[in-house]
């Protein structure tokens, strides 16, 4: 027999579906507006004419992108930067939180503090600044021109999720463990064969928080990065953004597509790929979100 | 009962006499000898200790480095010499920054200012921005429908993987300014905002990120829109393990909407919420430096309002390369925060008997 439903768990209910939907819908808007946008005619963008749905349909704003060089260039940039920065910030991750999973580990209370330390303190945007000016310095005698790799190996380590892989390390039965080296494995089997099967899925949730990441990344980037052909998207954005928008009189402006509609295409041309692969790595995201507020 | 060397010695049930117990000679073995006894097994055990060395070098040089840079705040501005060379000048770089006196009268207005927008945008992100997240997730659990519930979180975590400068952009463009000289009216958003009274006609058209008065509405705002979704998820996981049988229980004692909020769903998600609170008060000083500098770099009439300390430090490093004075305020702002991590990690133990590290 279903209960009759109280009154004030009715105005709740009603209540709940309303703010919700209302608040997502305002969550989706911007997104839904800058497609809008990237879509419609010179003088419905300029004149504020579209509210949700485009006016004036045109694709000259993402022709004139996809025929621009420098959008290219700065999307290589930033699958360069998230390809390889990804790999390298998920390996150290891995291999350093497998080391502090295990008890037999010395000095093991110590390296856990100096991990999460620089979680209570950092230096500062300015200190770290000079820091990695120091550090190109190294990178350039060794013979690393490229500063791309600076901000691959130096950018985007995280104590957070090393301490999200040790602990999912440390749920490994150690029975298991105990037969693979029965069995002759090698430390490093132990850890390709047994663990990271064994954790899969918050690996893939660690991977999902370092891609995005680099693909987010920007002001480090920026000042990092001295060619401004290495530059990645998101700075081509934003310099888009600051080239345009200080275009007050747009009098020297002939195309049939207002300025703002390149800066509305660029933004969907940079969230495409992350609203691609968003429904299949949502469930691990949310995954990351709940093991980031369990008790360490 | 010792032996001459002064160790203890075991008595042999079997036999009746005492000997040295070995266990014991080995332990006194180990600590005569620490740390040859830690070179061997660091020897014997390398592969696992080689796996940590890149992160320790990452963190090393990235992280700790950094913090080697912060001596710079006691030394004389030297953009030639590297630190460790610069002549030691004391706290001077301090007392002016927080005293003002001399040359650094405007600085330290500044530098207060500064600490005072870190502050309150802070303050009023915990008290907008946290409440937020756990009503949305109470609301979520409302929704009984899996579908229709899993695809409003879907919308609402989207933001949150945005990047800054994307999220910023679209800030700027919905509130753009209009154009007196084509007579284009302001952003959309803008405009809505006018329409319902709530900003005027003029600060519309001028552009409200101009407006110091709005930039604190706009940063919370856009930081609700950004996070609150995906924050929900926490508290979202807290609240469906609930047992049904204590919402049971308390319809039964005659418990209607409200009381069973009060009595039966916050005591069980009251530990979430404290440890999520300890997070956001530590990170309380670390304003997110990008989001505030995309949205003031153009617009400096905000400043007023938007300048927090590491974009100050970050322009007196740009605008005069004073790194010294720069480091400074950033070492000044990071203690703070420190402070703050630890002294809300240790209410919160005592109150209770949760804590984060």
């Amino acid at each position: 027999m279903k209960r009759k439903l109280e009154i004030s768990e009715l105005i709740f209910k009603v209540f709940s579906y309303t703010f919700l939907t209302v608040f997502a819908l305002l969550c989706l808007y911007p997104f839904l507006y800058a497609v809008s946008a990237s879509l419609s005619g010179r003088h419905a963008v300029e004149y504020q004419e579209l509210i949700v749905f485009p006016k004036d349909i045109q694709f000259e704003a993402f022709a004139a992108m996809f025929t621009n060089n420098q959008f290219w260039n700065a999307y290589s940039n930033t699958l360069f930067l998230t390809i390889y920065g990804t790999i390298w910030s998920l390996g150290v991750s891995i291999l350093g939180g497998y080391a502090l999973s295990k008890k037999r580990l010395l000095f093991r209370k110590t390296f856990n503090f100096f991990l999460v330390f620089t979680m209570w303190f950092s230096a500062g945007i300015v200190p770290q600044y000079l820091n990695y000016l120091a550090t190109k310095t190294v990178f350039n005698s060794v013979g690393i021109m490229d500063d791309k790799w600076l901000v691959v190996i130096a950018m985007g380590m995280a104590a957070m999720n090393i301490i999200l892989l040790r602990n999912a390390f440390e749920n490994v039965p150690s029975e298991i463990e105990e037969a693979a080296i029965v069995d002759g494995a090698t430390e490093m089997q132990v850890l390709s064969k047994v663990f990271i099967p064994m954790s899969k899925s918050t690996i893939a949730t660690v991977a999902l928080f370092f891609a995005i990441s680099r693909w987010n990344g920007y002001f480090w980037a920026r000042q990092m990065i001295s060619n401004a052909n290495e530059q990645p998207l998101q700075v081509f954005i934003r310099n888009q953004l600051e080239q345009y928008t200080d275009l007050e009189q747009l009098g020297g402006w002939s195309a049939p597509y207002a300025p703002d509609s390149i800066i509305f295409a660029l933004i969907v041309c940079s969230i495409i790929p992350i609203l691609i692969i968003y429904p299949f790595i949502q469930k691990y995201f949310a995954k990351g979100a709940n093991a980031g507020g369990v008790k360490e | 009962m010792k032996n001459r060397a002064g160790d203890y010695l075991i008595l042999d049930k079997a036999t009746g006499a005492y000997r040295e117990n070995p266990e014991q000679a080995v332990r006194d073995d180990v600590e005569k000898h620490y740390w040859l006894h830690v070179g061997r097994t660091i020897l014997k055990d390398w592969r696992l200790y080689l796996m940590l060395v890149p992160m320790l070098l990452v963190f090393l040089f990235w992280r700790y480095m950094p913090m080697y840079e912060l001596l710079g705040s006691f030394k004389v501005d030297d953009v030639v010499k590297p630190v460790a060379d610069q002549y030691f000048k004391g706290f001077s770089n301090f007392k002016g920054l927080l005293l003002g006196t001399g040359t650094f009268s405007t600085l330290s207005t500044e530098f207060w200012r500064a600490m005072r927008n870190t502050f309150l945008l802070s303050f009023y992100g915990l008290l907008f921005g946290f409440p937020m997240p756990i009503l949305l997730a109470l609301f979520f659990n409302e929704i009984k429908s899996d579908i229709v519930r899993s695809g409003l979180q879907v919308f609402t975590y989207l933001p949150k993987f945005m990047s800054t400068v994307v999220m910023t952009s679209l800030v700027i463009m919905l509130i753009r300014q209009g154009s007196s000289a084509t007579g284009a009216p302001p952003g959309i958003v803008s405009q809505a905002l006018a329409g319902l009274g709530l900003i005027s006609q003029e600060t519309a058209q001028n552009g409200l990120l101009k407006d110091p008065n709005y930039f604190r509405a706009i940063y919370q705002i856009s930081g609700i829109w950004e996070t609150a979704g995906y924050s929900s998820i926490v508290f979202f996981a807290a609240i469906i393990s609930i047992s049904p049988t204590s919402y049971e229980a308390a319809q039964i004692d005659g418990a209607n909407k409200w009381a069973q909020m009060r009595y039966v769903v916050l005591p069980s998600i009251l530990s979430t919420i404290v440890i999520m609170l300890i997070t956001s008060i530590g990170s309380m000083l670390s304003i997110g430096y990008e989001k505030v500098l995309l949205l003031n770099e153009k617009f400096p009439t905000n400043h007023m309002t938007s300048e927090v300390i590491s974009t100050f430090s970050w322009r007196i490093k740009a605008d005069q390369n004073q790194s010294g004075l720069a480091s400074a305020a950033e070492m000044m702002n990071n203690v703070v925060g420190m402070l703050l991590v630890i002294g809300a990690n240790t209410i919160a133990r005592k109150a209770s008997n949760v804590s984060l590290y």
